[in-house]
């Protein structure tokens, strides 16, 4: 159907209107993916500490139980995880309810199952990541640390701390940013977060297309953030140390 | 064995009289990903090249292309295509729509093949420009030019240096390929929500599912390691083991 010259021009302007009438669904559903990835990243930093230190201790078990952790969770992808969580999660817990009787039908929330899964998963990153960064250290500043007298958690602050935070930026950064995007997978769920709503606000008014596209502006916009916050970050752990190259 | 199967609390039985259907969700996520990467990774040599090199318009255009695909979720750039494109009516009655923009099938491979381009033009270009000062000179030295040089010298050791960093992504366009079962194919994990939607299970269909992928990637790693071990045998260091690469 097309109406003339002056029909464009017109459908651009009802086309941003639209965008703008449904912002505040769009930024609620931002804010949603926003604590998404900064929740499920403290428990990924959480797992990812435990799980170098798991790798890199004398530890057997440890060893064995970290290795299969990081393996595990990098051979499956990320959505099958989710799904299992959320739905396997929902019948496991009520089960569990049943036989023990302490509580009652339990609706597994989608925001926890959802952070608690995607944070499961970068933690396996996490661990590669902070254990090369231990790695990195050379072994000689620890035995210094070491016949100075000082006990382990001095030597962790002291020594392994200031110097894993650098060697591990570059990882992290990479890290956080895959972590950020695979948010958006837990709209198939049904949490209400920035694909969601701009799948439903798009479905309700007929513009897919400029809904889908207002998702992906906001997504280019956070992680060109993240980039370059980090990259500063990078800069100033870097401070005092040559380049060769 | 009935006994020992007995003991896992899955209806194994359900799982098996479905089998095919998994191997036909396996045939979908396997051409769907490897054709991705191969018309992906075909884009991505020459944008690498232009990535690599110092021209003032194609390097900064293909860099512009690879940030914006590789700062969104692949969700998002697959439903864009898939659900967003019909919203033109100049799409839909082009003589694209009927064949190929309004199948899933190709929307996923569009998308997939967009993706993948974009994470293997940049580490394409990490090799291209690793390579060493020397070879370069050397080619120039006898009398290379430009083509000739990228042709015999650069790109085949570029290809060989970028064998550990690419097997992450095939590993990661294998994991993004998921994303095909929220647009109604029926790969692996489209036939694992199937399955426990039309039986109302919570596990069957992605434990089966899970199964399936950590193979796939267990028989990608191998893969993988041969190749470098094959092409890459002189990097390697001498005496140590290869070390497990992180991501």
């Amino acid at each position: 159907m097309n109406c003339g010259a002056a029909r464009p021009r017109s459908q651009t302007e009802t086309v941003m209107d639209l965008v703008f009438e449904y912002q505040s669904q769009l930024i609620a559903g931002t804010l949603v993916t926003i604590q998404l990835a900064l929740a499920s990243l403290a428990v990924s930093l959480i797992l990812g500490l435990l799980g170098a230190w798991a790798k890199l201790s004398p530890n057997r078990p440890a060893q064995k139980l970290a290795g299969a952790y990081t393996s595990i969770v990098r051979g499956i992808p990320d959505l099958v995880l989710i799904l299992l969580v959320f739905y396997g999660g929902q019948v496991t817990v009520n089960a569990i309810g049943v036989s023990t009787g302490l509580w009652g039908y339990v609706d597994v929330n989608q925001f926890v199952s959802g952070f608690l899964t995607i944070g499961i998963i970068f933690g396996a990153y996490f661990t590669e990541t902070f254990r090369g960064a231990i790695m990195a250290i050379p072994r000689g500043q620890i035995e210094a640390g070491i016949s100075c007298g000082m006990p382990k958690s001095l030597i962790f602050r002291r020594i392994i701390w200031p110097q894993m935070v650098r060697y591990a930026l570059p990882g992290f950064t990479n890290n956080w940013l895959v972590q950020l995007k695979t948010t958006a997978l837990v709209s198939v769920i049904g949490l209400q977060d920035l694909v969601y709503n701009a799948f439903t606000a798009g479905r309700s008014t007929g513009q897919l297309f400029t809904f889908m596209a207002a998702a992906f502006v906001i997504y280019l916009v956070l992680t060109a953030l993240s980039d370059i916050g980090l990259r500063a970050l990078e800069r100033r752990y870097s401070r005092g140390v040559v380049r060769a190259v | 064995m009935q006994a020992v199967l007995d003991l896992i609390p899955l209806d194994i039985g359900l799982i098996l009289a479905n089998f095919d259907r998994f191997m036909w969700g396996v045939w979908m996520t396997l051409n769907l990903t490897f054709l991705a990467l191969l018309c992906g990774g075909l884009l991505a040599i020459p944008m690498a090249i232009a990535r690599a090199s110092r021209h003032p318009v194609l390097n900064p255009m293909v860099w512009g292309y690879t940030y914006v695909f590789r700062g969104t979720p692949l969700l998002v750039q697959t439903f864009l295509i898939y659900f967003g494109l019909g919203q033109f009516e100049a799409v839909r009655e082009s003589w694209l729509w009927d064949p190929i923009l309004s199948s899933a099938w190709w929307c996923a491979f569009i998308a997939f093949t967009l993706n993948t381009a974009a994470y293997s033009t940049e580490l394409l270009r990490g090799a291209i420009i690793d390579t060493p000062k020397g070879e370069v000179e050397a080619a120039v030295a006898t009398g290379h030019s430009y083509a000739a040089r990228m042709r015999r010298i650069i790109l085949p050791s570029a290809f060989r240096r970028a064998i550990p960093a690419y097997s992450n992504e095939v590993i990661f366009m294998l994991h993004g390929s998921v994303v095909a079962s929220t647009i109604t194919l029926q790969d692996i994990l489209g036939v694992g929500r199937w399955l426990n939607g039309r039986y109302y299970l919570a596990y069957e269909g992605f434990i089966t599912a899970a199964l399936l992928y950590f193979l796939i990637v267990l028989a990608i790693t191998r893969l993988f390691r041969w190749l470098e071990r094959n092409y890459l045998g002189h990097l390697a260091p001498r005496d140590s083991e290869a070390p497990a690469s992180p991501q």
